[in-house]
């Protein structure tokens, strides 16, 4: 029999599997994805006795977005290779966009817990604007963007659910623990400065933090800025859709 | 009728391992078709690229008049696969497991509700509906796949080694069901269990090392091995001289004559003058499977 397919359907089976049904049954999992971010943002505050509150709640932000990306990663290859249920959307209607979207949008689901708290913090103490709020989930979302295509590349190339967990992890510790995304690059000794440039997330948090007045940047480093990390994201996307496999050769 | 034929179909994986190696055969797609072979004789490899999940290195497929390689999109509609060590996910009910692959194959969410429901009523797995998958038996959480799959509507299904780990009755009781299953869709099954592909396939095919050695029914298996009949004796005794037979006897102490027809009921009468207790029947597709994928080359015949 012929049945009328819907695209919707086939999201919302991601978002259910990925987000919803594991929020629902296991609702532990749900206060360890809050605690990650705030709990830095809380020793930030702490130290710099409240004075980079703003910049904190930007970096928890920027953390929240890129691990969920990230964690898309480690999902992707726990369902595959664990569970096989990659195989069995592969050989079915679902296309590799149409998962791949429920999946990521999944993801967003899964922290939205933190992203209420951190958009209540950043609402009392950024007091953003209308075209703050625009710059900032741009930026957000272009980071979103870029976890999400590192995530996809590694999980389709992924046979070892331990590794790809521990993956996840170091990838979140290196590009949102360890840059200055919790505080302005301008705190970072020399030479240390220029590796934190090494992550794409740097030049994320140097546009957030510039945007909410934390920061002050010329012109021209915005631009460059903005240009490095639309370009990475360009770049890992072209590189992820050309290297992923969804049907194995 | 429509058919599933492979021509020539190769794969060599990236470390020149040759999975398959020109496989060829043509079968209805209706009932059970049976796929054996021991580990790693290409079994898992031909089903993936069959399920459109995996590329061949050359040849080709088509199922039902659809190019398994290049009209795969399409194919898709009518297929469907519980992969080899697939399981249910262990934070999700059988009912959100059934249900989100139907959504996962695009039915409207009403419509994925009502077949989710009718699926887990037809396997009896309506007391578990609202059960983590994690604290199912092995055998539910097997049935609960097949409810994924029965609840799909695809015509075509195949299923990789379904009912490796289970424990006797459970394997019997998914028997039930995928004998049903085969009356109204066709079933492309893969196991290293001979007796679950004697009691369910219609028609068998044997892999051994990449090559499809014999495919048909079991009386056309019988016809590709020298011998079709199998006698059993429970005592020892000296066998009566035989020119055409092969004769083993098992640590256990029972022997077993294998050979032609008319030398096996040559033996039968002899056996039965002598009042030594014995068994006649065709050879099994054990003994089919150990002659013809087992041994070695060079082996058959020799007595």
């Amino acid at each position: 029999m012929r049945v009328k397919r819907s695209r919707v359907s086939q999201i919302l089976a991601g978002i259910l599997v990925n987000a919803i049904y594991e929020m629902k049954n296991y609702p532990v999992v749900t206060i360890s994805t809050v605690i990650s971010p705030l709990s830095l943002l809380a020793v930030v505050a702490f130290v710099s006795n409240g004075d980079l509150l703003g910049t904190a709640v930007a970096g928890g932000l920027i953390m929240i977005f890129f691990s969920s990306g990230i964690a898309l990663q480690s999902d992707l290859a726990h369902l595959k290779n664990d569970y096989k249920l990659q195989d069995m959307i592969v050989s079915s209607p679902t296309s590799a966009k149409m998962y791949l979207t429920g999946m990521s949008l999944a993801e967003i689901i899964y922290t939205i817990p933190g992203i209420v708290i951190l958009v209540i913090l950043a609402s009392i103490y950024i007091h953003p604007d209308l075209f703050q709020m625009v710059i900032l989930a741009g930026v957000l979302f272009l980071l979103f963007a870029l976890s999400i295509a590192i995530g996809f590349m590694l999980a389709t190339l992924s046979i070892d659910v331990v590794q790809s967990y521990a993956f996840s992890r170091l990838l979140s510790l290196l590009f949102t623990t360890l840059p200055p995304v919790y505080y302005p690059i301008t705190l970072v000794p020399y030479p240390f400065n220029y590796l934190a440039y090494l992550s794409p997330t740097t030049y994320a948090a140097e546009i957030m933090h510039w945007t909410i007045g934390a920061l002050e940047l010329s012109r021209t480093h915005l631009f460059v800025d903005l240009t490095v990390l639309m370009g990475t994201s360009a770049i890992i996307m072209f590189v992820a859709v050309k290297k992923s496999r969804w049907r194995e050769v | 009728m429509g058919r599933l034929d492979c021509i020539t179909l190769t794969k060599v994986y990236d470390n020149r391992q040759v999975a398959l190696d020109k496989v060829s055969f043509s079968v209805e797609t209706k009932g059970i078709f049976g796929l054996i072979g021991r580990n790693g004789a290409g079994k898992t490899t031909l089903i993936r690229i069959l399920a459109t999940e995996l590329e061949p290195t050359s040849g080709s497929a088509f199922i039902d008049g659809l190019d398994v390689f290049n009209q795969a999109h399409k194919l898709r509609e009518r297929i469907t696969i519980i992969p080899q060590e697939a399981r249910a996910v262990r934070w999700m009910t059988p009912k959100q497991t059934v249900f989100s692959y139907l959504l996962w194959r695009g039915y409207p969410y009403k419509e994925a509700n009502r077949l989710a429901e009718e699926s887990l009523t037809k396997l009896g797995l309506t007391p578990f509906r609202d059960v983590l998958n994690s604290k199912l038996s092995g055998g539910t959480k097997r049935k609960v796949l097949i409810a994924t799959v029965i609840a799909s509507e695809a015509p075509i299904i195949f299923l990789d080694e379904p009912t490796v780990g289970l424990d006797p009755i459970s394997r019997r009781e998914l028997w039930d069901i995928l004998r049903e299953l085969g009356k109204s869709r066709f079933i492309f099954l893969t196991t290293h269990y001979l007796e679950e592909a004697e009691q369910l396939a219609n028609k068998l095919g044997i892999l051994k090392e990449g090559k499809l050695i014999s495919v048909g029914d079991l009386a056309e298996l019988r016809k590709n091995v020298r011998y079709q009949y199998s006698l059993k004796l429970s005592t020892k005794i000296a066998v009566p001289k035989t020119d055409d037979a092969e004769i083993t006897v098992s640590n256990n102490g029972y022997t077993q004559i294998m050979t032609n027809e008319e030398e096996a009921f040559r033996l039968a009468r002899l056996f039965s003058e002598q009042g030594v207790k014995f068994s006649i029947t065709p050879i099994t597709l054990d003994d089919i499977f150990f002659r013809l994928a087992c041994q070695r080359a060079g082996d058959e015949g020799e007595t």
